[in-house]
């Protein structure tokens, strides 16, 4: 029986292939951009609180930093524990159009030595991990210039 | 009016890895600050404990924990939790009430039993909880964030990784003459620099351990400690307990974003840079004037972070610093004379106090062999999980 594509988190990304894209939320009496999404109150300060409505977000920014997970992180990150941990790579990225930095896992086979500040990257999507019955989808960033 | 307490007591069980619990630790740093204060529990009015989250309820309610262990005798209890920050917000509780006249004596301590290996969440399924999520969605420990910090600052200002060896050298140097410390010995940069890679660009010996340990101090307002003949005491001059300002665009955990800055212009200084000015500003001091600095070194490179932020030097300039040995034993403005996070691992209630305890001994003039000559101002800065800035200015 095949699996169930699931995203792990509701609400926060949609589409397949080039057509993926983040999905934040915009406040319509100050235009601030929020991800993850906020959906009851907007959290500028200095605004009265306008209606906040689902937006997708750019789909290419440039690399803020950068590191990697060299040991297995804990519950409740899901891993087998029957298979050795591979490093995983995460990547915070600027998405200048928002004005906002978004940390996420690099898309699988992307390292460290992939990568430099500055770079451009896309969301993709992911897959997170795998059980009997669902496949728990997520976002990955990829550089633009870096084949899979 | 004066708006100084004074510190009566300090007082610490060594930090390590002792396997029992977090309110022996507790108590005994308890005694250990009433010893050195020259007061009986029975005479303190008020006991504020800061809260660890992995001692179940007794944990929570830390205050009262303390409390009864050291026999229930009708004080004014508080407990509270800032992550990191929590000693600090139990300092600030404390000095609150001893300014506002509601006690003259205030027992602060802050244990912890820390777990093995990497922090995780509370358990459950929580998906409205940031905390939680970073772990489920990008398993994303600590060092994650500390590694994006340090890859941040080599591509921005040019730091090494041999630069980052150097504040472990420092620190352990430092740590290596301070019996509170978990690590007594001294490390080289070569040690550093084979140790396992945790987080690029960190290695295990960047990064701080957790520990147990526990701190505790006595503090008490001005007339009670000249009346009890410790006019001369150090004191707290400054507690800052900030938030972060809108928008708030340095990524921070346990955050997967930013704020966005589209719609209100970022202002002129980061959350870290703002804990330490509004202290400066509360003491009327500033960067110049300090002797000393404790600040929360979680990696090596945050410890670099630290120096601009607290207004040391310039922006990129921390290396600068660092290399010309001013912030070393003998240094212009030493930092972590206590040996730091990097000789102490992490015991979270108690590291904010356990750093002013280090401010006391160093303003006393009693720090023995990390003894920084006639100190008289030092600051210990903090920052907590979910926005608690913390920073602490003591005087002599
Ligand atoms: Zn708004």
């Amino acid at each position: 029986m095949p699996r169930t594509r699931t995203p792990v988190v509701a609400g926060w990304f949609t589409g397949d292939g080039d057509g993926f894209r983040l999905l934040g939320t915009r406040c319509s009496a100050c235009s601030t951009v929020f991800f993850p999404r906020e959906d009851v109150h907007c959290r500028n300060p200095h605004c009265g609180g306008g209606r906040l409505t689902e937006e997708p977000l750019s789909s290419r920014g440039h690399v803020w930093s950068f590191t990697d997970s060299r040991y297995r992180p804990p519950s409740p990150y899901v891993t087998d524990p029957e298979l050795s941990w591979a490093a995983c790579t995460l990547i915070a990225v600027e998405l200048p159009a928002e004005r906002l930095v978004v940390l996420g896992q690099a898309a699988p086979g992307i390292t460290v030595a992939d990568l430099t500040v500055g770079m451009e990257v896309r969301a993709v999507p992911g897959v997170l991990h795998e059980d009997a019955e669902t496949t728990w989808t997520t976002w990955h960033w990829r550089p633009t210039g870096v084949e899979a | 009016m004066t708006r100084d307490v004074a510190v009566l007591g300090a007082g610490m069980h060594p930090w390590g890895k002792w396997g029992r619990g977090f309110v022996e630790y507790g108590v005994r740093a308890a005694r250990a600050a009433l010893a050195d204060a020259g007061l009986e529990w029975r005479d303190v009015g008020s006991v504020v404990g800061a809260d660890t989250v992995r001692g179940g309820y007794p944990g929570y309610v830390a205050g009262a924990t303390f409390a009864k262990a050291l026999g229930w005798q009708g004080a004014r209890v508080t407990s509270v939790y800032a992550a990191c920050a929590s000693g600090a917000q139990a300092i600030a509780t404390a000095r609150a009430q001893i300014l506002a006249g509601l006690a003259d004596v205030v027992l602060v301590v802050g244990a912890d039993a820390a777990p093995k290996g990497f922090f995780r969440p509370a358990g459950g399924d929580r998906p409205d909880d940031p905390d939680w999520l970073r772990f489920r969605l990008l398993g994303a420990t600590n060092p994650v964030y500390f590694g994006l910090y340090a890859r941040r600052r080599m591509a921005v200002h040019g730091d090494t990784l041999e630069d980052f060896a150097q504040v472990k050298v420092k620190n352990a140097a430092l740590g290596a003459r301070n019996p509170y410390a978990r690590y007594r010995k001294a490390v080289t940069a070569e040690e550093v620099a084979v140790s396992a890679v945790v987080a690029d660009p960190l290695r295990l010996l960047d990064i701080c351990a957790t520990s147990d340990g526990g701190a505790a101090l006595v503090l008490a307002g001005m007339d009670f400690a000249r009346r009890h003949g410790a006019g001369d005491a150090v004191r707290i001059r400054a507690v800052s307990t900030v938030t972060p300002r809108f928008p708030s665009t340095v990524l921070d955990l346990p955050d997967i974003a930013t704020d966005s800055a589209v719609a209100v212009r970022p202002g002129p200084e980061t959350f870290r840079e703002s804990i330490a000015r509004e202290a400066y500003e509360e003491a009327g001091v500033g960067p110049g004037d300090l002797s000393l600095a404790e600040v929360y070194d979680l990696s090596t490179a945050l410890e670099l972070q630290w120096y601009e932020d607290l207004g040391l030097c310039g922006a990129g300039e921390a290396v600068k610093l660092l290399r010309e040995g001013a912030t070393a034993p003998g240094g212009r403005i030493p930092v972590n004379t206590s040996g730091g996070l990097a000789s102490f691992g992490e015991a979270v209630p108690a590291q904010a106090i356990a750093q002013v305890c280090e401010l006391t001994w160093q303003l006393r003039g009693v720090a023995g062999d990390r003894q920084v000559p006639d100190a008289r101002v030092g600051l210990a800065a903090n920052q907590g999980l979910f926005g608690h800035g913390s920073a602490v200015v003591a005087v002599r």
